[in-house]
């Protein structure tokens, strides 16, 4: 082999370059970024379903629900552990959720999703700024 | 070279005549397989239009069964009081997220307070009673048993819950087409032209709002229904009793004894939609 001198310095530089992100993640002191979805302030440990469920798969049950309620008519509540839940964005998952942008939005915009749910309904914070006062 | 242009022509001509005489074939083959299954299906097929035409014949119209909520307002509780009439209006736009806009074009309305002469064009005005020139009628969603909303509707956004007879909305699916608002002959429909939300005096946090471009209307509060409540424009004008809501298939019902009882009117009965609210004048 000839100018075996510049080749291998280079490959080495090369593969160094290649796995940076790898050795620097696992050196690196930084925090992480995966996000750390705010848990109910009111203590609430219970959910309509197991909390690997519920981030898989929290979507598809919303849209059930919605067709539920509004194609089918069927609005009778989720009863998980004596708990009711009625179906519903603002009606259940709100109501230990309560604040949107701490939970919702820290995996939404993690994983840069854009649901639009927010278009029509209420965040607990929004819904507070025009309340009933008398 | 000849001889077997020749023979090509002949196949060809075979071919082709076969070709041609195989459904012919086909169907004469066939044929008494035919008629003996028409045979049996012919008398059903003959006596179903026969019914319908007797049905149609007298001149009850047939209800569909199940369930089939409907509205009964009695405007003689509602004379001279515009402010009942407000206040039904108040409380079902405070419940359902309404924004209050200004202007004919833009404004958003569930229930609201019209002229006898815009509410019920059909009937005649002509040496009308001083009531119905002196007094506005209470118009809402009429949830009719034969929807043109709901025909028209390319996303089934509207449809009809067959459960309760309600025309419901699905906001999720509305494209904001308008087809319905053509549709619709009681101008029951309303566009969101804007944001509505800077519209809203108060939030009720159990409803959604809508967002731009989407149509709404009354929706017979199916979700305080769900919750063993009544409509909302019914509990605000409770005080006399002005509105009676209930199902009109079921001859026990408060609905029903009263629609026995009292002649009543629907708006633009000959359209032919059959609403389910009705008014006592």
């Amino acid at each position: 082999m000839y100018n075996k001198r510049f080749i291998i310095p280079g490959l080495a530089i090369f593969v160094l370059f290649v796995t940076f992100p790898l050795w620097f993640n696992a050196f690196s002191t930084a925090a992480s970024t995966v996000p750390k979805p705010e848990l109910p302030p009111g203590g609430e440990k219970q959910c309509v379903a197991p909390i690997a469920e519920m981030r898989a798969s929290h979507m598809a049950m919303l849209n059930v629900w919605r067709d539920d309620v509004l194609r089918d008519g069927d609005r009778v509540a989720v009863t998980v552990e004596g708990k009711e839940y009625r179906k519903g964005l603002q009606m259940a998952c709100m109501q230990c959720h309560t604040n949107k942008e701490k939970f919702c939005d820290s995996c939404h915009e993690y994983v840069s999703v854009k649901p639009y749910c927010w278009d029509c309904h209420l965040t607990p914070s929004l819904a507070a700024t025009k309340k009933e006062t008398h | 070279m000849d001889k077997q242009r020749r023979k090509f022509l002949k196949i060809a001509g075979a071919t082709v005549l076969a070709g041609i005489s195989a459904p012919a074939v086909v169907t004469l083959t066939s044929s008494p397989a035919l008629a003996s299954a028409t045979e049996h299906a012919a008398p059903v097929a003959h006596a179903a239009p026969a019914d319908a035409h007797k049905a149609e014949g007298h001149g009850a119209e047939q209800a569909p069964s199940g369930v089939r909520l409907g509205m009964v307002i009695d405007m003689r509780k509602l004379y001279g009081h515009p402010e009942l009439m407000e206040k039904a209006k108040a409380a079902c736009h405070k419940v359902h997220n309404v924004p209050e806009i200004e202007g004919a074009k833009s404004e958003i309305k569930w229930i609201w307070p019209v002229p006898f002469a815009n509410g019920f064009p059909e009937h005649s005005s002509y040496h009308s009673s001083k009531v119905t020139k002196e007094n506005d009628f209470l118009v809402l969603c009429n949830h009719c048993d034969e929807p043109p909303c709901v025909r028209v509707c390319p996303t089934k956004a509207t449809y009809r819950v067959e459960a309760t007879g309600i025309i419901a909305m699905d906001f999720h699916r509305c494209i904001g087409c308008r087809f319905c608002m053509m549709g619709c002959p009681y101008g029951a429909r309303s566009f969101n032209w804007m944001d509505p939300r800077p519209y809203i005096k108060e939030y009720n946090a159990d409803f959604p709002t809508r967002m731009r471009g989407v149509v709404e209307k009354c929706n017979f509060c199916g979700e305080r229904l769900a919750l063993g409540q009544e409509p909302a424009c019914l509990e605000a004008v409770k005080e006399v009793g002005a509105i009676v809501f209930g199902d009109l298939n079921d001859p026990k019902s408060e609905i029903s004894q009263l629609l026995d009882k009292e002649p009543t009117i629907q708006r633009k009965p000959s359209l032919g939609t059959k609403p389910s609210v009705f008014y006592i004048v």
